[in-house]
């Protein structure tokens, strides 16, 4: 198994969650690079850290939202070793998942999920499914998504493939241990943004604590008006599923939309229309409609 | 491949057994014990140390993936003899009570007041880009890593205030 920063994959394994036989250690393989692409874009090495990614020039000027949402996540030490690759890795913090005396069907299929009718407040409200409910941790990724980057990814024999990281993170079906689509054999090499597209560029991380704290509803958020109407609205979410979560209906239905607060519930009723709490995480649901409405009365400037 | 780091200064070899933290060879195989172990799954900060100029957990790294690296832990910033201005500040400021978290505290504010002068950015920043300054605010969420079981919160960010307030230009 390769090791980067290693700073979850050391934790999963003085857990022994993980038990590999072999690390690889990959630090020195290059990869660290944040480059222009030739488009306009930019490339982000798979081993560039998320602080080199954070404070990149070109990250702040042209995609601000990726730098407040790496700035969101985790501490100043765990961000300087934390790499692209393995932040996209990164595995559940579900309680049941990290305690190997409890059933997980991640971690040990077919044990059972202990989260279901358990203690569930980080838990997942879109995209279960009756095995898992697990959430993705990261805020990078919830960015990236927003962003609709892409992940680039080296195939055995030499190959390479490029997934959307809208379609990089799985959701739990009948296999949760997958947590997203990798191959044996392959490795993430970097991600992909598209050109800059400006606009107002907002992450809004609900949590706990003010710092130091996974995501209870996160929101990424690139909002664009003319002549007071949505001309753009790329949103994802963190702390709702087993993936960030994008659904396109939400810009369909905003695009070429006035603002109002009636608006906004309609896009909070699209986006919860499938929710499903499991008693100690029925609060996320009107989270997510609140903090969705606040995102995008900041973002236009319109009251709620 | 070197086979050696750099700990304040001094080379060693790397420790035989590729799975010891790089906290527990600091500890451990170099007898530098001022790098302390709080919870060992980097949620608290006290094993932070300097490599190569950045501030990490190392109980969350091995030795052994720091090949040629450069490290500095708590002993190499100061001495009781000649204390490093945060370390002059925390007796100053009295910003310690058990003095177990000092040690991580001290190699992230140390750390951390370069990265403000450097303009890096945090979540409390106003901007993503301009000048930094260490007010409160941004030095609560710069340390947000380094906890503090005794509370002396306020009189760290203190001791970091004087400090910060006296390399101003």
């Amino acid at each position: 198994m390769p090791i980067a920063g290693g700073t979850n994959l050391l934790d999963l394994m003085k857990l022994q969650v993980e038990i590999p036989e072999q690390l690889l250690d990959i630090n020195r393989l290059g990869m660290t690079g944040i480059d222009d692409t030739a488009d306009g874009g930019l490339r982000i090495g798979a081993l560039a850290t998320n602080t080199a990614t954070a404070n990149h020039a070109r990250v702040r000027n042209d995609y601000p939202i990726l730098s407040r949402a790496i700035l969101a996540g985790a501490t100043q030490q765990l961000r300087n070793k934390a790499t692209t690759g393995g932040n996209l890795c990164q595995r559940t913090r579900c309680y049941y998942f990290t305690n190997i005396d409890q059933p997980c069907n991640k971690r040990d299929p077919g044990s059972g999920c202990g989260a279901i009718d358990g203690i569930a407040r980080l838990h997942a409200v879109l995209g279960t499914s009756d095995q898992c409910i697990a959430t993705y941790p990261g805020d990078m990724a919830v960015a990236m998504s927003a962003l609709d980057a892409r992940v680039e990814i080296a195939t055995p024999g030499d190959g390479s493939r490029s997934v959307p990281v809208r379609d990089f993170h799985c959701l739990p079906g009948d296999a949760p241990w997958r947590d997203n689509v990798l191959e044996a054999g392959e490795i993430i090499t970097g991600v992909t943004l598209p050109p800059p597209i400006g606009g107002k560029q907002l992450y809004r991380k609900v949590r706990e604590r003010s710092s130091y704290a996974f995501a209870l509803v996160s929101v990424a958020a690139i909002i664009d008006l003319e002549e007071g109407l949505f001309t753009r609205a790329d949103l994802a979410f963190g702390g709702l599923a087993h993936k960030p979560w994008h659904d396109p209906r939400l810009s369909e239905l905003l695009v070429g939309q006035k603002p109002s607060a009636a608006l906004f519930d309609q896009a909070a009723d699209l986006l919860l229309d499938s929710a499903q709490g499991y008693g100690e995480n029925d609060f996320k649901i009107p989270l997510a409609r609140r903090t969705l409405a606040a995102v995008l009365s900041e973002a236009t400037g319109f009251g709620i | 491949m070197t086979d050696h780091i750099t700990v304040n200064g001094s080379s060693h070899d790397l420790p035989g057994d590729p799975r010891v933290s790089l906290l527990d060879f600091l500890r451990q195989d170099l007898g530098l014990t001022g790098t302390k172990k709080g919870c060992d799954h980097g949620q608290c900060g006290a094993c932070t140390v300097i490599v190569n100029g950045m501030r990490i957990n190392s109980c969350l790294t091995l030795a052994a993936m720091h090949d040629g690296d450069s490290v500095t832990t708590i002993e190499g910033l100061g001495t009781p003899d000649a204390p490093s201005d945060l370390q002059k500040a925390f007796v100053a400021h009295d910003g310690y009570q058990c003095g177990y978290c000092t040690p991580g505290q001290i190699c992230a504010a140390t750390a951390m007041l370069e990265e403000i002068a450097s303009g890096w950015p945090s979540d409390a920043s106003e901007e993503l880009s301009g000048d930094m300054s260490a007010t409160p605010e941004e030095i609560r969420e710069r340390m947000s890593g380094n906890l503090c079981r005794c509370g002396a919160y306020a009189n760290i960010v203190a001791a970091i205030r004087d400090v910060a307030g006296t390399q101003q230009p």
